[in-house]
């Protein structure tokens, strides 16, 4: 009998913060970010989380070798952030790269919805962060997984065109209903996309649970979860664990002895005989999808409704969301750095997330950890740094529209030149935008403003 | 369980804050089949000396439905003794008043907050000797009534409530719904202070209508934590009838609504409109009220050249309040520092998108309005320019607003109080 299967998935996300932007700096200020909180709590974050994890995760990858696997996603953005203010960070990450043993896998380069309003920019988005995986980590991704592991039979569908072969995803009570979340499944419209989908309780006795000293399971140790893994997995395939890489010593401190869980996490798996560590992509294509899941809404593993209400809930965050993606195809044909660079900042669905007025009673609470006061502040805060962005694609699109214009009466030998230097990257616009990510990452610089 | 409340106004004379709150509170006691002997001053101007009078109660006129009126009534009855006691007084604006009358210059009536209320200065020569025959009286009731619970709303009626306490031995329980250091600042009247202090300490519970204000009782005044309660205010909206007005100026309307006295912050809504004006010339701001800053505002005003986009409508009573309301596109509470602060609630009912001060208490209770601190003026500038400009955020606000008011109820005020009448009646027991 084939052995059972672990699927250790891990979500790194460092979010870019936005500044405090009043009305009055609109048309003055186009700096949008808060270097001093992103410097800081990215490095905060590399030296209570990333770094200590990334080191324990690499001890046990050399001793285990090929028996014990995990998967990544960090999103371009975040490696930015790394590359400016933590590049050590980096450089851990590509030390456990180099075992063989760790998956990359995809997801949209700002953390964005992007596919839920510009397809053509949701494909550049895993384009550039495939490519930027590629760069630093040598490797090419097959897996996906969206922000928040939101998933839908649309978004299936795109990324299996894209030539990605397996899903992570929400282990959602509404569209698993009595089916087990311990199988692999396939999406509804093309049946090669196989989906994983996270074990809910088992994620959660983790993530939510761990520290909590009233739990009457407290305290959990390793051997008592690989029991409880064991039970789970002995009359299905895989066991799927995805957890935001927070679980290690940001949601759970050091002193709740959740590293020493996890030194002591692969040998507890281990030591039963008939299950074994894989990759996503490994585990898809050892286990057989045992039915299409039909998935006609998108959901997320956000809340207790797993859906998208938290990002795309109210008129506020409809408004934000279209209001940016509107002048997308301009950006993209002005083709100017400091225009692309914001749009790609400002696509990040936190600040979506900030405006959201559903959970107001858990606001501030610190499992929704946010910069803003209510709702209301992120919405006005975000709106004025659209607002003045707009402007400047506005004002920019006049100025590029002039010059084209204007060296025609007066030079007209530079004309052709100018008009081809504008259209040629139109024409290969996949192609330059790669450029710029390489030579982004090359200079390891994200902005100097 | 009978509650002897010694309370402010009554239907249908019911104005502003205290004695929109004692009505509310009581009906919804009355829901709770709590009994309530309602007694409150009641300036007749005449001359009867009889001290006790009960009101029939069909002299009572009010527009609830019929079954909750008559419900409302026979829990409550109501006792009124002639008195100049008025709320919001100062011991300074009595004299003023009694002087005045005894002047013989024909001031029969003063205007406090939004009633009118007859002043004839025949009872007490001072505030504070009027407060203490008031006491008088108040324990004569207590002693020819049987209750078990009293209940004082505001520093006036705290010696009443004590001197109640002392005939009956019956448990106290003061509400304060604003404290010396509300009204005043930091410039506090003694011997305000000294009652409010004598009413708390003798007090077996102090209920506060805000956390902030439950703060202010520990610290500044000394009490206890165990014995100070946060009940807060609702509002009843069940007699509100909903006015269809056409907004008659194009521009979207500002306004700020309340008196123009220091403590409503009325300096920066001009500072913040100032501000907003540079960048939305097509606004105009509204400042409905009264107060002694008024003059200084309409100057500064002027200084900042804005005039011509600022209005003054001067005091506001019954229904222009809810037409200011119609026409307004936001509302605006900048108060510096305000126990509750009822009128965000109007707004919102009128589905008006509203900025607070995080210095009210009412700021506790509601999560659609926009919190901002009295003093920052960019924010506050900011944020009424989110409103102005970006419509969904006028919408969410509007819309959820409207819900989360409409759920701000006195029954559960009730509910508290009830629970609170039964712990201090088991203590004393």
């Amino acid at each position: 009998m084939a052995k059972k299967t672990i699927c250790l998935y891990f979500e790194v996300h460092q979010p870019v913060r936005l500044r405090k932007y009043q009305f009055f700096d609109i048309g003055k200020k186009h700096d949008y970010y808060d270097d001093f909180e992103n410097r800081v709590s990215t490095q905060n974050m590399a030296n209570s989380c990333y770094l200590p994890a990334n080191r324990i995760l690499l001890k046990l990858l050399k001793e285990y070798s090929t028996r014990f696997k995990v998967a990544f996603s960090i999103p371009g953005i975040s490696l930015e952030l790394f590359q400016k203010y933590a590049p050590e960070v980096i450089k851990s990450f590509q030390e456990l790269a180099k075992t063989g043993c760790v998956e990359f896998v995809v997801q949209s380069y700002s953390h964005s919805l992007s596919e839920f309003i510009d397809e053509v920019e949701f494909k550049q988005q895993l384009v550039r962060n495939a490519t930027l995986i590629k760069e630093l980590f040598g490797q090419t991704p097959k897996t996906f997984r969206s922000t928040a592991m939101i998933y839908s039979d649309h978004i299936g569908e795109l990324v299996a065109k894209m030539g990605y072969t397996t899903v992570l995803t929400e282990g959602a009570k509404q569209i698993l209903g009595w089916k087990s979340p311990n199988f692999v499944y396939a999406n509804a419209i093309n049946p090669k996309l196989k989906l994983l989908l996270r074990n809910v309780d088992l994620c959660d006795d983790i993530t939510l649970r761990f520290g909590n000293r009233a739990w009457d399971q407290w305290p959990l140790t390793s051997d008592k979860y690989a029991q409880w893994l064991a039970t789970s997995v002995k009359d299905s395939d895989v066991v799927n664990l995805f957890f935001n890489y927070k679980v290690f010593g940001a949601y759970h401190k050091a002193d709740t002895g959740i590293f020493a869980f996890w030194e002591h996490f692969p040998k507890a798996i281990l030591s039963h005989p008939d299950i074994e560590f894989l990759t996503p992509t490994e585990a898809t294509k050892k286990h057989l999808s045992v039915a299409p899941l039909n998935v006609p809404f998108p959901i997320s593993w956000a809340d207790e409704e797993r859906d998208v209400t938290a990002w795309l809930g109210n008129e506020m965050q409809e408004e934000a969301f279209e209001d940016l993606y509107k002048v997308r195809d301009l950006v993209t044909q002005i083709d100017d750095p400091d225009l692309n660079q914001d749009f790609t900042y400002l696509q990040e669905s936190d600040n979506l997330y900030y405006m959201c007025t559903k959970l107001f009673s858990t606001y501030g609470a610190s499992k929704h950890h946010t910069p803003y006061s209510s709702p209301y502040e992120a919405f006005i805060n975000y709106m004025n740094i659209v607002s003045d962005f707009l402007d400047r694609v506005d004002r920019k699109k006049e100025e590029v529209s002039s010059k084209k214009v204007a060296p025609k009466t007066v030079k007209a030998k530079a004309t052709p030149k100018a008009v081809k230097a504008k259209t040629e990257p139109k024409a290969v616009k996949a192609k330059a935008d790669t450029k710029a990510v390489k030579a982004k990452a090359a200079s390891k610089v994200v902005k100097g403003r | 369980m009978k509650v002897l409340m010694f309370g402010w106004e009554f239907p249908p004379h019911i104005a502003g804050g205290l004695g929109t709150a004692c009505l509310g509170l009581t009906k919804g006691l009355s829901r709770q089949n709590v009994e309530v002997l309602f007694v409150m001053p009641k300036a007749s101007g005449d001359e009867d000396q009889s001290a006790v009078k009960i009101i029939d109660a069909s002299n009572v006129e009010a527009d609830f439905h019929a079954l909750e009126y008559e419900n409302y009534l026979r829990n409550i009855q109501f006792l009124g003794i002639d008195s100049n006691l008025v709320p919001y007084l100062d011991p300074e604006s009595f004299e003023y008043e009694v002087n005045e009358y005894l002047k013989g210059r024909n001031l029969k009536s003063t205007i406090s907050y939004k009633n009118k209320y007859n002043f004839s200065g025949k009872y007490g020569v001072n505030l504070m000797e009027e407060v203490a025959r008031y006491a008088l009286v108040a324990a004569s009731i207590a002693r020819d009534q049987s209750f078990d619970v009293i209940h004082a709303h505001d520093w006036l009626t705290y010696a009443a409530g004590i001197a109640a306490k002392r005939v009956s031995g019956k448990p106290l329980v003061i509400h304060v719904h604003a404290t010396e250091y509300d009204r005043s600042g930091e410039n506090i009247n003694q011997a305000v202070y000294d009652m409010e202090r004598m009413g708390m300490m003798a007090a077996d519970c102090v209920v506060t209508v805000s956390n902030l204000t439950r703060n202010i009782v520990i610290s500044r005044y000394g009490i206890s934590p165990q014995k100070v309660v946060t009940v807060h205010n609702a509002v009843d909206f069940q007699s509100y009838t909903d006015l269809n007005i056409e907004k008659s100026v194009r521009e979207k309307v500002v306004t700020f609504l309340g008196r123009i006295t220091f403590q409503k912050g009325p300096e920066y809504f001009i500072e913040a409109a100032a501000k907003v004006l540079k960048y939305c010339p097509n606004t105009r701001f509204v400042m409905a009220g009264n107060g002694d800053l008024m003059n200084r505002s309409i100057r500064r005003v002027a200084q900042l050249k804005i005039a011509s986009r600022f209005h003054f409508t001067g005091f506001l009573r019954g229904q222009d309040v809810q037409k200011m309301f119609a026409h307004s596109d936001i509302y605006v509470m900048p108060s510096v520092s305000e126990p509750f602060g009822i009128s965000p609630l109007e707004a919102m009912r009128s589905g008006v998108p509203t900025i607070i001060s995080k210095q009210s208490g009412v700021a506790e209770v509601l999560q659609h309005a926009i919190k901002i601190n009295f003093w920052d003026i960019d924010e506050l500038a900011n944020s009424i320019y989110g409103l102005l400009t970006y419509p969904a955020m006028a919408k969410v606000a509007g819309k959820y607003g409207l819900e989360e008011v409409n759920t701000l109820k006195w029954d559960n005020a009730a509910v508290k109080l009830k629970k609170i009448y039964k712990e201090v009646k088991n203590v004393e027991m």
